[in-house]
């Protein structure tokens, strides 16, 4: 077995669950481990595997010790837990070897300001930027999908410019409807629910993030790349007559 | 037709053994708080094992089943009655048709489960029929039960059926009536309204769902990052249940507990029964409808075994944890299991046999 890079830490979380992490601080590499063995528990599972949580620099494997124990514990002195381990730490001895798939790129439409984006003006103001070239910047980054949390469907992003970052309101407002674009400090985002929420609303999208009777649900996964692209209000509304 | 609401009770929601495999996109798995009893429940049914169950807390409803039906309560005592006589808990009952269960307030416990063979009818949302009230999905609307609503179940097998047919057959045989204490009446003496068999399950299972102050849980991620008082008083304190608590998590008030020096974390999943720690020092339990994702440090996690403790501790009441190590968290659940599927023999004999 090849040695697996020291970084690499394996912790349980309960009795029923591994923490494989790979980083204790953002970064690319350990970005791209998550979403290597996530795309190895794809097609390696296991019986008694359950399912597994991909974020920023971790991936939460959860299972059912029980199978596991009747399923695969041949040894009495084996525990379910250091089955599985000995199971993943397999897997990431090959995980550098594999060749990674492309990521996915999922292109946004947005419908920049007015009454979509009330607080494009103070991002603007705020970084002394006109609301076009705030537009421009905001259009012109691809942004990497680090997990989905928070709210079924949240984007956790990065890669947004700091030349539009712009601290959260001081006081949050208590309805933002789906589909609305945010920026929160250094993080854009888009609420895929009706929901609470503290960040410069700067747009929305007619397209839905998260449909419970759709299969994914959610329009985006930890370790796509997405772009957003400018829309006008007669285009918003072909989308939305499209969709019904 | 087969449930009509007339009270709904404090919460009362349909929930099975909730949403696995979506959790990577953000869906909240919810499920039942207490998934023994849930899955004790179905067993005395004839039900498979996590089929959709009522979920009741504190307050139960006022319930008409408007046919047959076999069914079975577990959990927390919620005082079940059948125009004012106690229905049993942990057996199957057989219920004459426009039979009304009231449940008259908390005796012992927090919450209640009742299955119905065959399993209650509900919306399924991502594979499971369990209710989440803040996405408003699955189970009846998405929401706890209200007056008049009306709930439906799914039909029930051959092993239920008969077993069935089998209590209400020896409810109306007139010699039985003389024989066997657990007979009750409705107001019209001459006519029953409920039957047990006079059997029921055993403590080994029941123990399972019993309160208990004492939690047991293997230490968290981030256990070492706490200051060794903290570390000690998670053990040696008690610790309240607070009334902001729910089926999202417990909020507990007792020993701040603070970390030797401050920790930046990036958000990760967490899992039922992570105890993570804000700033401010009290710890909270998650719990069935948790978020999939946290960023504060983990200071322990409830043994897999031990959560149907807490589902069945209310809100004021005081809580002590224990810490064991991991291993003895695995045998303990194995050994749970192993004993979930020798009741699961017994009941199909005791069924069959009748």
């Amino acid at each position: 077995m090849k040695s697996v890079k020291s970084e690499v830490k394996l912790f349980p979380l309960g009795d029923s669950a591994l923490l494989v992490q790979f980083s204790q601080e953002m970064d690319e590499w350990a970005h791209s481990q998550v979403q290597a063995l996530a795309s190895h528990l794809e097609n390696r599972s296991f019986t008694g595997f359950i399912e597994y949580v991909p974020a920023f620099t971790s991936l939460t494997l959860f299972y059912d010790p029980y199978l596991v124990y009747k399923e695969h514990v041949r040894e009495p002195n084996i525990s379910p837990y250091e089955w599985v381990t000995t199971y993943v730490q397999n897997l990431l001895s090959n995980l550098e070897a594999e060749k990674r798939e492309e990521p996915r790129m999922i292109e946004i439409p947005v419908c920049y300001g007015g009454e979509f984006g009330p607080d494009l003006g103070e991002v603007a103001t705020h970084n002394g930027l006109t609301e076009e070239e705030v537009i421009q910047i905001h259009t012109s980054s691809t942004y990497n999908v680090y997990m989905i949390g928070f709210v079924p469907g949240f984007p956790y992003m990065g890669g947004m410019s700091q030349r539009i970052a712009t601290p959260r309101r001081s006081s949050p407002r208590l309805a933002i409807p789906a589909g609305t674009v945010g920026i929160g400090g250094l993080q854009t985002g888009i609420y895929p629910l009706d929901s609470p929420g503290g960040w410069r609303l700067i747009g929305r999208t007619p397209v839905s993030l998260f449909l419970p009777d759709r299969f994914p649900p959610s329009l985006l996964a930890a370790g796509d790349q997405v772009r957003f692209r400018a829309i006008s209000m007669e285009e918003y509304v072909a989308y939305q007559e499209e969709k019904r | 037709m087969s449930i009509q609401v007339l009270k709904p009770g404090l919460l009362t929601t349909i929930q099975d053994q909730g949403r696995a495999g979506y959790q990577r996109f953000g869906v909240v798995t919810s499920g039942t708080m207490d998934v023994v009893a849930m899955r004790v429940a179905n067993l005395l049914v004839g039900n498979d094992e996590y089929a959709p169950v009522l979920e009741m807390t504190l307050v139960g409803p006022k319930l008409r089943f408007q046919k047959d039906t076999l069914l079975a309560i577990t959990g927390g005592d919620l005082t079940a009655k059948v125009y004012g006589r106690s229905l049993p808990l942990n057996r199957p009952v057989y219920l004459k048709a426009d039979t009304v269960v009231e449940w008259f307030g908390c005796r012992d416990g927090c919450r209640a489960y009742v299955a119905v063979a065959g399993g209650f009818a509900g919306t399924e949302v991502l594979g499971s029929k369990s209710t989440y009230l803040r996405g408003s999905w699955g189970g009846h609307h998405g929401r706890n039960l209200k007056a008049g609503d009306q709930i439906t179940y799914q039909n029930s097998g051959r092993l239920s059926n008969q077993f069935k047919d089998s209590l209400s057959r020896r409810m109306n045989d007139t010699n039985t009536i003389h024989r066997n204490i657990e007979l009750h009446t409705d107001h019209n003496a001459n006519s029953p309204a409920w039957f047990a068999p006079d059997w029921r399950v055993g403590s080994v299972i029941t123990n399972l769902y019993s309160r208990r102050s004492r939690v047991r849980i293997i230490s968290g991620t981030h256990f070492t990052d706490f200051t060794i008082e903290s570390q000690r008083n998670l053990v040696n304190q008690s610790f309240r249940i607070t009334p902001q608590s729910d089926r999202m998590g417990y909020r507990l008030k007792g020993a701040q507990l603070t970390l030797s020096e401050p920790l930046e974390l990036l958000s990760e999943a967490v899992v039922h029964g992570t105890i993570q720690v804000p700033p401010e020092g009290n710890p909270i339990i998650l719990l069935s409808d948790r978020q999939t994702t946290g960023g504060y440090p983990r200071i322990g996690q409830v043994i897999t075994v031990d959560l149907p403790l807490l589902a069945q501790a209310k809100p004021g009441e005081e809580i002590m944890f224990k810490l064991v190590d991991h291993r003895e968290a695995e045998r303990l659940l194995i050994k749970r299991e192993d004993a979930l599927l020798e009741l699961q023999q017994g009941i199909r004999m005791a069924m069959a046999q009748l």
